[in-house]
């Protein structure tokens, strides 16, 4: 017990000494505010490790203009949307944090997000980025990368010319006489929808039907004969049929099939591309398998303003003046190669031809949908896929899915 | 010099005399509880501060009182034994029972996915949404001005200067003077606040963030607001909040959005705002558990799937490390202290990489369990429901083995040698020694490892989690549970911490009633125990 009460000691003597630490500079800072009106502000922003170093040179330049200070914490990109929505109502949270467009619908619902203008400089980002970005006529977030996955072929095995249906990319693959013809994760046997979209919407199955402006409706697209013909597609290319889609692909054994040169076609994003070394490689768009374009998800970052910042004046003027700049876009960018959602940057950087090949995809894609409802629909989505590559019975399946899907999104 | 000479004489002092009587006032060690408590009462001070800054009063009172109690507690000395108890009730109050009670206080809300602040801040999160630019407003240059305590705004119209605050529409001023970026900087009768102080001035920035001036007399025109305090932009509010009626309308449409007790703001034809708060739902989360038709389902083929894998991930490690200490304690077998120590390796590896190094080679394709000990043939370990549950069994197998045979070897070797003796004297075999002796006495001292073993599977996140991260998947469960999910792993992906729709109520709730079941499964089963001792 005795050496308990030591640990405790130390504990709160540690902490107690913490605490002073980190309470001093703020103490500081309010004083200086109080006396000089002059570097009393603070803006807490919450970035993932990979784009803090850019963002530390677009705060550094901040600091030295207007005497704020801007503080970076470092979070997993994973933890940061739940930890936002828990934060920000508390008063704890940051004033702006890295975040994904997909999160908007559940961030818009926790009431933490606040609304920007771009004003002029809107003009300066890719339209589809900014649609990603906007949710019911509202733009919530400055958008910074866009990321899509595109048809990846092995240039040594099947050239760099891009197959335009999936008959053809199966004919060439066959030929190459590698050990399959094609590759795609289906992330194991939970199923990968986001990966497999592409072939999806060129049945003309979208998840949900657009309205005019772009934005998602709540209503199911991918019910009806166009869906049934994707499930009975991937019924036919599934374990019961030619087997070229199998359940036991996960991420890793996609890219060492590919990587390999066992498989000369896959479906990847430009996340992948470093994992993939040995051979290579040419970008081009994903294939039509039901005869309309193959429309792939388009996900969208960017960097969102707090509904509770007390520094929203300054949290802005760091957004829009010292993030939005060609300058902070290009550090954004060297930091973390993703395809530059500010055009002026996309059209330099696509001198690189595997970028403007994920250019090239995103073109056809469509923004993943946003809205809250997605996080259920995954999971029914995913596990109807798996088990229908796996050898259910394809309609059945697909239509029991989107009934539980119609429920769900009712209830 | 000094020191080593008086150390000698005060060790000489008249031996067989006690401490206490020793004690001659205070010494170094009660300099040294000084210090300490100084550190203790700084700190608790700083946490008394730090909560009274945030206005959270229960907090507040909890670090008061426990400051005063653990003063009392070392200054008084009487109180002998809490000396030694607070430090850890301390923080059994701190770590364990603030957050079970936390835990009880969010399963009766409806904490989640769109109840995830307060009212305010659900009306403010509702304006802000509501609040649209004017589409064909151009950016005016602009500056913040104040006159007495009223601040408002100065655009500059395309050479005109226009100024107003939140309760004078913007009339043109003369004479006022435009700086180079196009904002004023000289506005008559009212004076110009410098951006760098607006941006200084958290207060301030507040203020100049929620003013809005209106353009006219007519509030249709919409008012100016300021985003980041240099440009002004026409925008207008289509939501209207009525704090004493408690609703808010939509002055487009007409339609009024009444404020209801499950934490929304709903219309008559049932449309609701994006954004509510959380209350008070009473026991809705634990009925829900029970009578939602796609949530109770997959819960009970969870639920006793989980106790089913607690109870076989006991009893089977438990007689396979038997069987092995059993086995390696025999003085005959040769290299027995090798053959231990391979055995024990499983228990080295961290749990979470065995389980991903088990789904590597579980896998129906590429995995080499199918293709070295069943001829290649297509096993899908991980995709039919019973497979994968005797996957995760095995690997749990796999994995605790080492931990009971470590245990056993221990116990084994504890064993009273007489008793065993005289049990072979009295003309008992093997099968009758082990069944009689060994095991009841073998019971006493591992059964309530056995019972925290149990708390423990039940509870096991990291292996279900890595190897089949709970699936397959049960067709159409709308909470992505699956065949091998836990009650745990359920509990976090409803918890929506993974991604999808979030709802803390719900996982919270179903967290009691695992704690419950634990608690009253443990309870059970120590009194049990208690009967096994009677053979000692």
């Amino acid at each position: 017990m005795r050496k308990h009460f030591g640990f405790g000691a130390l504990a709160v003597a540690s902490a107690a000494i913490l605490a002073g630490c980190s309470s001093s500079p703020s103490t500081d800072s309010g004083e200086s505010g109080g006396g000089n009106g002059e570097g009393g502000a603070e803006i807490v922003i919450w970035t993932d490790a990979e784009r803090e170093e850019a963002i530390k040179d677009a705060a550094a330049a901040f600091e030295e203009e207007s005497g704020a200070t801007v503080t970076l914490v470092q979070k997993n990109f994973e933890d940061l949307r739940a930890d936002f929505i828990a934060q920000v109502p508390t008063g704890e949270g940051p004033d702006i944090t890295v975040g994904a467009h997909d999160w908007l619908g559940a961030l818009v619902a926790a009431g933490v997000v606040d609304t920007i203008d771009l004003g002029d400089k809107a003009g300066e980002f890719e339209q589809v980025a900014l649609e990603a970005m906007t949710y019911e006529g509202q733009l919530y977030a400055l958008p910074y990368s866009l990321e899509t996955v595109a048809l990846l072929q092995n240039t040594a095995l099947v050239g760099a010319e891009a197959p335009a249906t999936w008959d053809e990319m199966i004919q060439r693959g066959l030929e190459a006489g590698t050990e399959r013809p094609f590759v795609i994760n289906t992330n194991a046997e939970t199923g990968d929808a986001y990966t497999m979209y592409g072939f999806q919407t060129s049945f003309g199955a979208p998840v949900f039907v657009q309205d005019e402006s772009g934005s998602y409706t709540t209503q199911v697209g991918m019910g009806g004969a166009a869906g049934e013909a994707f499930a009975q597609w991937l019924h036919a290319n599934g374990s019961a049929g030619t087997g070229y889609i199998s359940t036991t692909v996960d991420y890793d054994i996609n890219n060492e099939l590919f990587n390999s040169g066992q498989a000369p076609f896959t479906i990847q994003g430009p996340w992948a591309v470093s994992a993939l070394p040995d051979v290579d490689i040419t970008v081009n768009p994903i294939p039509s398998a039901g005869g309309q374009t193959a429309a792939p998800f388009v996900g969208v970052q960017g960097f969102y303003l707090s509904s509770q910042s007390e520094n929203a004046l300054l949290a802005t003027e760091f957004l829009v003046n010292y993030l939005a700049t060609e300058e902070a876009q290009r550090a954004l960018y060297e930091a973390d190669p993703r395809i530059p959602a500010y055009t002026a940057l996309a059209e330099e950087v696509a001198s690189d031809p595997i970028i403007a090949g994920f250019l090239a995809s995103s073109q056809n894609g469509v923004p993943m949908p946003s809205i809250p409802e997605m996080g259920s629909v995954w999971d029914f989505w995913n596990a109807a896929q798996s088990q229908i590559i796996n050898g259910a019975d394809p309609v059945a399946t697909w239509n029991q899915m989107i009934t539980d899907l119609e429920a769900e999104l009712a209830g | 010099m000094t020191a080593q000479m008086e150390r000698p004489q005060a060790t000489e002092t008249p031996g067989g005399e006690s401490h206490a009587r020793k004690w001659r006032g205070p010494g170094w060690g009660f300099l040294v509880k000084l210090a300490l408590l100084a550190l203790v009462n700084a700190f608790g001070m700083t946490a008394i501060l730090s909560a009274w800054r945030a206005e959270s009063w229960v907090i507040l009172g909890a670090a008061v009182a426990l400051l005063v109690i653990v003063d009392v507690v070392y200054f008084v000395k009487r109180a002998l034994p809490l000396k030694y108890l607070v430090p850890g009730l301390a923080f059994l109050l701190i770590f364990q029972i603030f957050s079970f009670l936390y835990t009880g206080y969010v399963a009766f809300t409806n904490y989640g996915t769109g109840h995830a602040g307060s009212q305010a801040q659900a009306v403010e999160a509702a304006l802000i949404q509501g609040e649209r630019r004017v589409a064909d407003s151009p950016d005016y240059p602009l500056a913040v001005v104040q006159r007495g305590g009223e601040l408002g705004f100065a655009i500059n119209d395309d050479g005109d200067v226009r100024v107003g605050s939140a309760t004078e529409p913007l009339t043109e001023v003369d004479g006022a003077e435009v700086g180079q970026n196009g904002a004023p900087t000289e506005v008559p009768g009212w004076t110009v606040v410098p951006r760098a102080q607006v941006l200084a001035d958290t207060a301030l920035q507040e203020q100049v963030v929620g003013l809005r001036v209106p353009v006219s007399d007519d509030p249709e025109d919409g008012s100016i607001r300021t985003r980041e305090g240099s440009t002004g932009v026409v925008y207008s509010s289509s939501l209207t909040w009525d704090p004493e009626a408690q609703t808010i309308t939509d002055t487009e449409t007409g339609t009024v959005y009444e404020a209801t007790e499950r934490g929304s703001f709903v219309s008559e034809d049932g449309e609701r705002l994006a954004a509510g708060w959380y209350v008070n739902v009473g026991f809705d989360n634990f009925v829900r558990a029970v009578t939602d038709p796609g949530l109770a389902a997959p819960l009970l083929q969870v639920t006793l799937w989980t106790f089913a894998f607690a109870i076989l991930s006991v009893v089977m490690p438990f007689a396979l490390g038997l069987l092995f200490a059993i086995i390696y304690n025999d003085p005959r077998v040769r290299g027995r202290k090798i053959l231990r120590t391979l055995f024990l390796l499983p228990y080295a590896f961290p749990a979470f990489m065995s389980a991903l190094l088990w789904r590597g080679m579980m896998n129906s394709e590429f995995g080499v369990i199918n293709d070295l000990f069943f001829f290649g043939a297509d096993i899908n370990w991980l995709q039919d429901p019973w497979l994968a549950r005797f996957a995760a069994l095995w690997v749990n197998l796999w994995l605790s083995y080492p931990y009971w045979m470590l245990v056993c070897t221990g116990a084994l070797q504890a064993l009273s040698g007489d008793t065993l003796e005289a049990a072979k004297i009295d003309g008992a075999g093997r099968w009758r020694q082990f069944r009689s002796i060994i095991l009841p006495l073998l019971l006493v001292s591992t059964a309530p490892l056995a019972i925290s073993s149990f708390a423990f599977s039940f509870n096991n996140f990291v292996i279900i989690y890595m190897l089949t991260g709970g699936g397959p998947n049960f067709a159409g469960s709308s909470e992505g549970l699956g065949a091998t999910d836990l009650l745990i792993t359920a509990i976090y992906q409803i918890s929506g911490v993974a991604g999808g729709a979030a709802d803390y109520g719900l996982a919270s709730a179903l967290s009691i009633l695992v704690f419950l079941v634990i608690g009253a499964v443990s309870a059970l089963a120590f009194r049990q125990t208690r009967k096994l001792e009677e053979y000692q």
